[in-house]
């Protein structure tokens, strides 16, 4: 596998999805190739850290907006 | 993708009753979720606050379809893509923005041009909100076919087979602009861990 192919398959691999012929395949050209190795793992610190990021905070009257739109709809106060 | 209400399939059994203090504890586990996917999607705080209601509400009155074949959340989540994607379109119909549109294809353009390593917690660098909003704004250079699928796969984390559902793709077109989406993010987030 080259460079290319390790770019390719990049997703499935970091997705635990590769075949295992191209698993192995991949293994062995980035244990050789830094830069594949750098973009295998900042691809992979780029997924981490989204999955990980909290959601912000709503906006100011953004959560009280919903309650009075919800209890309209429900014929309740909002809470 | 937020944390699983332990009793989640007894508040949604009490609100499919009419019980709005159960619906409400819903609507209060996942609004932050539903905005910011919904401000991922359509890069608009109107727009997200829009979806955010009407997302909710749809829940709310389509609540005796939901079969509980899914966690609540994922459905919550198409109803909120659907809307986000309605939105879109509306405001952006001049450009007939459509995530069927044909996009790059070849493997041309995908090979990184700077590689760069960013050590073991870049995210520590910067204060909390800070890094919030940076990865915010790095989401919003993407165009919206491939944040779109970002958003649901990595951001919400919805299965691949999942968010082809909800945005009527094939599985391959999932996976190939998902691995654009993230390629193209790992470049824009490299210019903070120089």
């Amino acid at each position: 596998m080259n460079c290319k192919g390790v770019v390719r398959e990049l997703s499935d691999f970091l997705d635990g999805e590769l075949a295992p012929d191209l698993l192995k395949e991949l293994e062995q050209h980035i244990q050789k190739c830094k830069n594949c190795r750098l973009v295998v793992d900042t691809t992979r610190k780029t997924i981490e850290i989204y999955c990980d990021a909290e959601p912000l905070p709503l906006p100011e009257g953004v959560h009280q907006r919903l309650q009075q739109a919800l209890a309209n709809k429900l014929g309740r106060q909002p809470s | 993708m937020p944390v699983h209400l332990e009793n989640e399939a007894t508040l949604v059994a009490e609100a499919k009753e009419g019980n709005a203090e159960a619906f409400t504890v819903l609507v209060n586990q996942y609004e932050r979720n539903i905005f910011r996917l919904a401000l991922n999607i359509t890069s608009n705080k109107e727009d997200a606050e829009d979806v955010l209601q009407e997302s909710f509400l749809k829940a709310y009155t389509n609540l005796g379809r939901f079969q509980g074949n899914s966690r609540f959340y994922t459905w919550l989540v198409r109803i909120a893509v659907n809307e986000s994607l309605m939105k879109l379109r509306k405001r952006r119909s001049d450009r007939q923005v459509s995530l069927d549109e044909k996009l790059e294809t070849e493997d041309d353009g995908l090979l990184p041009r700077e590689i760069v390593d960013w050590g073991d917690n870049p995210e520590q660098h910067y204060a909390k909100t800070e890094w919030q909003e940076i990865l915010a704004e790095a989401t919003q250079t993407l165009e919206p076919a491939f944040r779109t699928v970002f958003t649901l796969r990595d951001v919400e984390q919805l299965s691949t087979e999942e968010t082809a559902e909800a945005l009527g793709l094939s599985v391959p077109a999932v996976k190939s602009r998902l691995l654009r989406a993230r390629l193209k993010l790992r470049q824009r987030l490299n210019k903070y861990f120089k």
